[in-house]
């Protein structure tokens, strides 16, 4: 297997977009294009994720109609769907296919416009990620899932819910905090833990800024082999580990406190990578809910599990603690278009590990890793970077 | 071999009041909701049989924004079957405002109710109804 580094990244705007789904992943295309010093003719494939498109624009196989839009019409292009991970598998198979040799430059990445759907409809075709025999007709949603995990999560390590609650709130505020200094992000506003705590409530406990936002947007990267990267930056940024791992339907997990999706993706990558948690600079992770953002930093070994909510408190995992999460806003405050956020989330660790991300640079960061979460935690897919 | 509890058989043994699963003779272990092996050692040799239906609440939500075609709130929970499996289902005998932390660790009855499907849901369903004992 050949090593492979990014090359370029694109992002759009995170929020409302007036834009079709092709038109954000052009943008962001290029602009990855662009700055790879590369033109359209010169990628072999295109890696495209994508949640929901069928039901927000009526458009199935946008894979190729994205290719056509940049004017690489022939190459093979194609949709990854893994719920909310659905970027984060297109670029490890992106990575994959490059390594494997079969490719040298590829083009990979996500979009999605998931306001168009408004509120009830985004919730019913989210709740999709659920088993549709089993679980869809209790009419579960996916901020319910995680409210069964809040509540697990306190019974299992005797943290009082309001306690919990408000270890969960920080998160959220840290997040925005992180957001305000986040040109492309969603939410720009700081919060306290008593708005967070005064909000509505979704599924309990979850409350409204417990939540991530349904968001509109697109990210793009381009992957090359390490002799050709050379050859078109002088900044590569070196692909060191991914990993994948899945898990059935919700039931079949039992105790959800610990995803068995992610323990079994970040062995593969830390193994990948030859570090461990205590190496990782900085990471981009999934806090879809503040609570999902708690258990990841323990599923990937940051803190031991059922100290996660305690290490939020300490400032642990704020811009200047022992492992900055989400320096750029996460999905709470950056936005959660979610065939995009994976991509979104390697267009920070990328841009944080070339040192381009001003206030918000994580000083000297050298390893980031992306952790990214699809459906009832049926999909986890994390990589790690380093320059 | 031809997938032995088909989410149409369960759904229709369900509606009728009997709610199977499937055992293993291999292990012994319970596969709910069915699959096509034995959740525990993967075998196929795997024979329907009517559960106990009662079991004790792991955890739950009350869910009030609701997908489209759904009234909200109401609570929905994962229950520890006395055979050893979860399930989701909905807490359907408590007000939903009423639920708390206090409910996990509580002893259910499993019986069922029929649901309206969607244009997406080929066709009705069926969830699990769960009613505190005692």
């Amino acid at each position: 297997m050949r090593e492979v580094a990014v090359v370029g990244v694109g992002m759009t705007q995170f929020g409302m977009s007036e834009k079709t789904q092709i038109e954000m992943f052009s943008e962001a295309a290029m602009d990855a294009i662009t700055e790879s010093n590369i033109e359209p003719r010169d990628i072999q494939a295109l890696f495209l994720g994508n949640g929901l498109g069928d039901f927000e624009e009526g458009q199935m196989n946008l894979a190729p109609m994205c290719a056509a839009d940049i004017g690489m019409p022939n190459v093979p292009a194609t949709r990854f769907e893994g719920a909310c991970a659905s970027a984060t598998v297109a670029m490890r198979n992106a990575c994959l296919w490059v390594a494997s040799g079969f490719y040298d430059i590829v083009l990979t990445g996500g979009t999605e416009k998931a306001m168009a759907m408004g509120t009830p409809m985004a919730t019913r075709t989210f709740a999709m990620g659920s088993d549709s025999r089993y679980e869809g007709f209790a009419g579960i949603t996916f901020p319910g899932a995680f409210g069964m995990a809040a509540h697990l999560y306190s019974k299992k390590y005797g943290i009082p819910l309001q306690k919990l609650k408000e270890q969960m709130a920080m998160v959220a505020v840290k997040n925005h905090k992180n957001g305000v200094l986040n040109p492309k992000a969603q939410f720009r506003k700081e919060i306290t833990v008593e708005k967070v705590l005064s909000g509505v409530v979704i599924a309990d406990p979850l409350q409204l800024l417990d939540c991530c936002p349904f968001s509109d947007g697109a990210a793009a990267l381009v992957f090359a082999s390490v002799d050709k990267a050379k050859e078109l930056t002088k900044k590569p940024i070196y692909i060191a580990g991914v990993g994948q791992g899945s898990a059935g339907p919700l039931y079949t997990q039992k105790d959800f406190t610990r995803i068995r999706a992610r323990e079994s993706a970040v062995k593969q990558s830390y193994m990948q990578a030859g570090v461990g948690p205590k190496d990782i600079d900085l990471c981009e992770l999934h806090d879809c809910f503040t609570i999902a953002e708690i258990l990841a930093t323990e599923g990937l070994g940051f803190f031991e599990f059922g100290k996660g909510s305690q290490a939020v408190e300490e400032g642990k995992t704020s811009l200047n603690g022992e492992i900055p999460i989400n320096p750029s806003g996460g999905l709470k405050a950056k936005g959660h278009p979610i065939g995009a956020t994976g991509a979104a989330q390697a267009y920070e660790i990328v841009k944080q590990l070339r040192e381009e991300c001003g206030e918000r640079q994580v000083k000297g960061a050298k390893i980031g890793m992306i952790d990214t979460l699809g459906g009832d935690l049926a999909t986890v897919c994390n990589m790690i970077f380093r320059r | 071999m031809e997938y032995k509890l088909t989410y149409s058989k369960y759904k229709e043994a369900l509606m009728s009041g009997k709610f199977c699963g499937l055992k293993c003779n291999k292990c012994g272990g319970y596969t709910v909701p069915p699959k096509k092996v034995c959740m525990e050692c993967s075998s196929e040799d795997m024979d329907v049989v009517e559960l106990s239906a009662r079991g004790e609440i792991k955890t739950y939500t009350v869910i009030r924004v609701p997908p489209e075609g759904f009234d909200a709130p109401y609570i929905v929970s994962m229950v520890e079957l006395d055979e050893g499996p979860w399930v989701m289902g909905n807490i359907v005998d408590l007000d939903p405002d009423k639920a708390s932390m206090e409910l996990i660790g509580k002893r259910v009855s499993i019986g069922h109710k029929a649901v309206k499907g969607d244009k997406f849901s080929a066709g009705d369903g069926v969830a699990l109804a769960f009613k505190l004992e005692g």
